[in-house]
């Protein structure tokens, strides 16, 4: 990928950033870098995708200790889980052997596992050794008459949200457009419900969370034409471009797809995310906004009023139990204020949160939702956070799985809110997951136990037996 | 705290109960060169002797007074004396216990005067001890036998002393039969890191260990306490009580010896090894060993790590008292919601147990209790194995028998070290088990597309 194709990337009219701060795409600072790489970032937004062969060209390390690690689900297949890459060899670099490698690896997949398409995710030494990898696809594709695409991410093109358009691109360039969508089965058709077709852009059905949300749709009549890429076929991504509106949930990652879907097929999107009532409610009544039909914004309101009494009925005796409770919030972007909502539905008090991959406009939907008390966190360094949290005693820390076992070692209770989770907080069913998960690790009998110092820290003076008499 | 709940059905079903003599033997397999012998009908030895051989998959020397219908009616004060001759005569063995049963109970056997009787009848077999113990199968349980045995030879072979701390570095420790031999071994070492020298009574851990020995055979155990150092009790600093169910057993030795003793219920969770450590630095007057302190941060952190998965979770554990108190305690102390409990039999430690109810009763009780609160976990003995499968959750083994699991007999489960591999495999056990995945759901508008899973490699590359 050359430096004028990375500079447009970076360059997304649809994103916040582009305007003043550009917080979320700054260059990695060396000694002080956390978080993934493009290739992190592009393999992450197609992995879910469940029917394709994901290889990862590149020596081991891209994919030996990133294959089978993601929560995502799938109803059906699950060759996406099995992972795969070229594992190059110093042999294969130094004689200029890796294409060759490349092509018969795509073959190989194909032959095993007869995927619906292969995906190639090009990495560092190949890029730089400069591999022709989209070549190699494209000669791959026509010999074997399988979609082969080609995802150029090598890490040291930037950061992983770099690599999250990445994929993006390559869908666009090389997937959307490419087939129409199939007729709406007769059998799922019903009086009185026109069915609308919609994209979601940045759901990965964690944990199978979507699957909460999912019958909704159903009901409303609305078709789920793709998701990127939770739960993804090949040949819905390749049918994206035939929807009527997309929404973009919960990151800013794959803007870049909903925007070119807009610009060049006409697809309308929205922001939102599907945590939290609050925001459950309002993608539903976004959705049939864009859409403008009467009789569906009747039936999104029906809907809203019958599950959000559910869920507030459910909630109720968690809302006992956590009213009040002091919330540290460390996570990125659109999670930073999407959450706040949901744990405000709790009753829970955020009293900071993390900013450090958020725009403006998601600082100014913080002080909107939580005032200008709130602490916001850009130093996520674990001693930070610790600090923080002891600062504004605050009950429970809620962040990405990275930042786990810094809370736990500082015996602190604590929620994985990021993708590698193994519960599904999404929807309305997810809420009571949430105040489940919340309680669970916050009522922890635990804490005291480690907290508490051993027996013996206070005894003055070992080396007095215990007294023959006593006792 | 626990309300008790008294058996209230006719047939026992899928019992959790096993006898007071098979508990009174095990006491006595603790015991180097020994042999049980059980007064009552061959059968009582010989399920007995089955049931200890799948558990420990281990040869196990256990006699039997053989009652038959004549000694039954007429008196079986013969048998007791022409099988403790014979045995001593055979095997010349360090101890011979002698539990009584059902049978020789009801008949009215004295077993005491009959042990007695021997020695006067055998005057050159005065030197091999004989413990009698009153132990009918028609009350109590294999923990209540157990018990009743340790106090058994307490009483025989302890004399009344008051030269406490004369061995100044020997402690006594009483093991209650919720301890494996695994859970004895490991006892020993943390009593050895602070220079002290235990005397465990009874030591199945030297015992039935599982060890091969050069003798390809023996009629006596290979193992255990010296009869030799239970005689020096007396003279230890302290003792060492494991299991409420020694409280008798514990109050006799003090009685007897004005040893002081520290008694605990459960050597399992955090706190309560805690409290064991924290003993011995203070009888030995030694600080805690850094092994020990690192052990203790191992158990801490594993604490916090599977919290998540152990929160919430129901668990329905049944299992003589002071296991079921045990199991309880650990998996309440980790925010598990113990839905159900069943013990065997009566016992003061069931009133601490951290649970709305404990039922005295069966493996039926417990698997109904489970479907009426919820269960996600159970744990108990092999045979509940049915139990968790009706009821669609997985199992953990523990207690008395485990014959389906392999090395289930010696598994360390106390101290931290023990505590800590016990959360693991409660973490994982719930985890594999998937009893919080959300069923995948299919779209309506998608579902005719074959649900196929992914094809295993078939092709030849």
């Amino acid at each position: 990928m050359q430096a004028k194709d990375i500079a447009e990337l970076l360059n997304e009219p649809a994103c916040e950033h582009n305007k003043k701060s550009k917080s979320g795409c700054a260059k990695p600072k060396p000694g002080a870098t956390a978080g993934g790489c493009s290739f992190d970032g592009a393999q992450i937004a197609l992995l879910p995708i469940a029917d394709v062969a994901h290889i990862v060209h590149g020596p081991i390390a891209c994919a030996g200790s990133s294959w089978d690690n993601r929560g995502t689900r799938s109803s059906g297949p699950t060759l996406y889980k099995i992972g795969m890459t070229t594992d190059l060899t110093e042999q294969d670099v130094v004689m200029g052997r890796s294409e060759k490698r490349l092509f018969h690896s795509i073959k190989q997949a194909i032959d095993s596992y007869h995927p619906a398409a292969v995906f190639v995710y090009n990495t560092c030494v190949p890029a730089l050794v400069g591999d022709d990898v989209d070549a190699v696809c494209k000669d791959a594709a026509q010999r074997y008459g399988v979609p082969v695409v080609p995802v150029d991410c090598a890490g040291f093109y930037g950061t992983k949200n770099l690599g999250n358009r990445i994929a993006g691109d390559s869908m666009f360039k090389y997937v959307v457009g490419t087939r129409d969508p199939d007729p709406v089965p007769p059998e799922a058709q019903r009086p009185g419900v026109t069915v609308h077709d919609v994209n979601l852009i940045g759901e990965y059905n964690i944990a199978g969370e979507f699957w909460h949300v999912l019958p909704l749709f159903d009901e409303l009549g609305l078709r789920i034409l793709c998701t990127l890429s939770g739960d993804a076929r090949f040949h819905q991504v390749q049918a994206m471009h035939r929807a009527e509106a997309s929404m973009v949930v919960c990151a800013k990652a794959l803007l870049n797809v909903a925007r070119k879907l807009e610009s060049t097929h006409g697809v309308p999107f929205f922001e939102g995310s599907f945590y939290g009532v609050t925001d459950t409610s309002h993608a539903f009544r976004e959705f049939a906004r864009l859409l403008g039909d009467a009789s569906l914004s009747e039936r999104v309101e029906a809907m809203i009023a019958r599950e959000e009494a559910k869920v507030d009925a459910a909630l109720e005796p968690w809302r006992q139990r956590l009213k009040g409770k002091r919330v540290l919030l460390y996570t990125g972007g659109v999670k930073s204020w999407s959450i706040v909502s949901a744990l405000q539905d709790l009753g829970m008090e955020v009293v900071a949160t993390g900013t450090g991959k958020s725009t403006e406009e998601d600082k100014a939907r913080i002080r909107e939702l939580m005032g200008d008390k709130t602490k916001m966190i850009t130093d996520g360094s674990p001693k930070a956070l610790i600090g923080i949290v002891k600062e504004y005693q605050a009950d429970i820390l809620i962040a990405g799985g990275r930042n786990m076992y810094t809370a736990l070692k500082a015996r602190i209770p604590f929620l994985d809110i990021n993708q590698e989770r193994e519960f599904g907080y999404a929807g309305y069913t997810g809420m009571t997951e949430l105040a489940r998960q919340l309680a669970l690790t916050i009522e922890s009998p635990v804490w005291a136990s480690v907290r508490k110092p051993a027996p013996w820290a206070n005894d003055s003076a070992p080396g007095i037996p215990m007294t023959a008499t006593g006792g | 705290m626990a309300d008790i709940i008294k058996r209230n059905k006719a047939l026992a079903v899928s019992p959790l109960k096993v006898s007071q003599p098979v508990g009174a033997s095990l006491a006595f397999l603790g015991v180097n060169r020994a042999i049980p012998m059980m007064h009552g009908s061959q059968g009582c030895t010989a399920f007995g002797k089955v049931f200890f051989v799948r558990h420990f998959r281990e040869p196990i020397p256990l006699q039997t007074t053989a009652m038959d219908q004549s000694s039954t009616v007429l008196g079986a004060d013969d048998n007791v004396i022409e099988g403790l001759r014979a045995i001593a005569e055979k095997s010349r063995p360090a101890l011979i216990g002698l539990p009584t049963t059902g049978l020789s109970e009801t008949q009215g056997a004295d077993i005491h005067r009959l042990a007695k009787q021997f020695h006067t009848a055998c005057p050159e077999y005065a030197d091999i001890p004989v413990v009698p113990v009153v132990t009918p199968d028609f009350s109590g349980c294999l923990e209540s036998g157990y018990a009743l045995a340790v106090k058994a030879m307490i009483d025989v072979l302890v004399p009344p002393s008051s030269c406490v701390g004369k061995r100044h570095k020997q402690v006594n420790v009483l093991a209650g039969s919720l301890l494996t031999p695994g859970d004895i071994e490991h006892l020993k070492e943390l009593v050895e890191a602070f220079g002290l020298r235990p005397v465990v009574l009874p030591d199945i851990a030297d015992s039935l260990d599982g060890h091969l020995t050069d003798a390809e055979s023996s009629p006596v155990t290979t193992g255990g306490t010296p009869v030799s150092e239970i005689a020096t009790m007396g003279e230890s600093v302290a003792t060492l009580v494991i299991g409420r169910s020694l409280d008798p057993a514990a109050d006799l030795l003090r009685e007897r010896t004005r040893v002081p003793d520290t008694r605990f219920d459960t050597l399992m969770g955090l706190e309560a090894v805690d409290a064991f450590v924290h003993a011995l630095a203070q009888i030995s007057g030694q600080p805690v060993p850094e092994k020990l302190e690192r052990q203790r941060a191992q158990l801490q952190d594993a604490m916090v790590d599977t919290h998540f998965m152990l929160g919430f979770a129901r668990v329905a554990i049944a299992g003589d008292p002071d296991l079921l108190y045990g199991y309880a305690r650990l998996v309440a102390g980790m925010g598990c919601e113990v839905t159900a409990a069943v013990a065997p039999s009566r016992a003061p430690v069931l009133d601490d147990v951290p649970t709305a109810q404990v039922k005295l009763g069966d493996l039926e009780d417990l698997e109904l209790a489970a479907r009426e609160h919820g269960v996600d976990l159970v744990i108990s003995n092999s045979h509940a194995l049915e139990t968790a499968q009706h009821l669609g959750v997985p199992l953990l083994r523990a207690g008395f028998p485990q014959y389906d699991l392999i090395g289930g007999y010696q598994r360390l489960w106390v101290g931290y070290r023990g505590t800590r591999q016990t959360l693991f495999d409660l973490a994982n056990i719930l985890v594999s088990n998937g009893h919080h995945e959300i069923p995948a759901y299919r779209s309506i508008y998608h579902a005719a597309e074959a649900s196929h899973a992914s094809p295993a490699p078939g092709h030849t590359h």
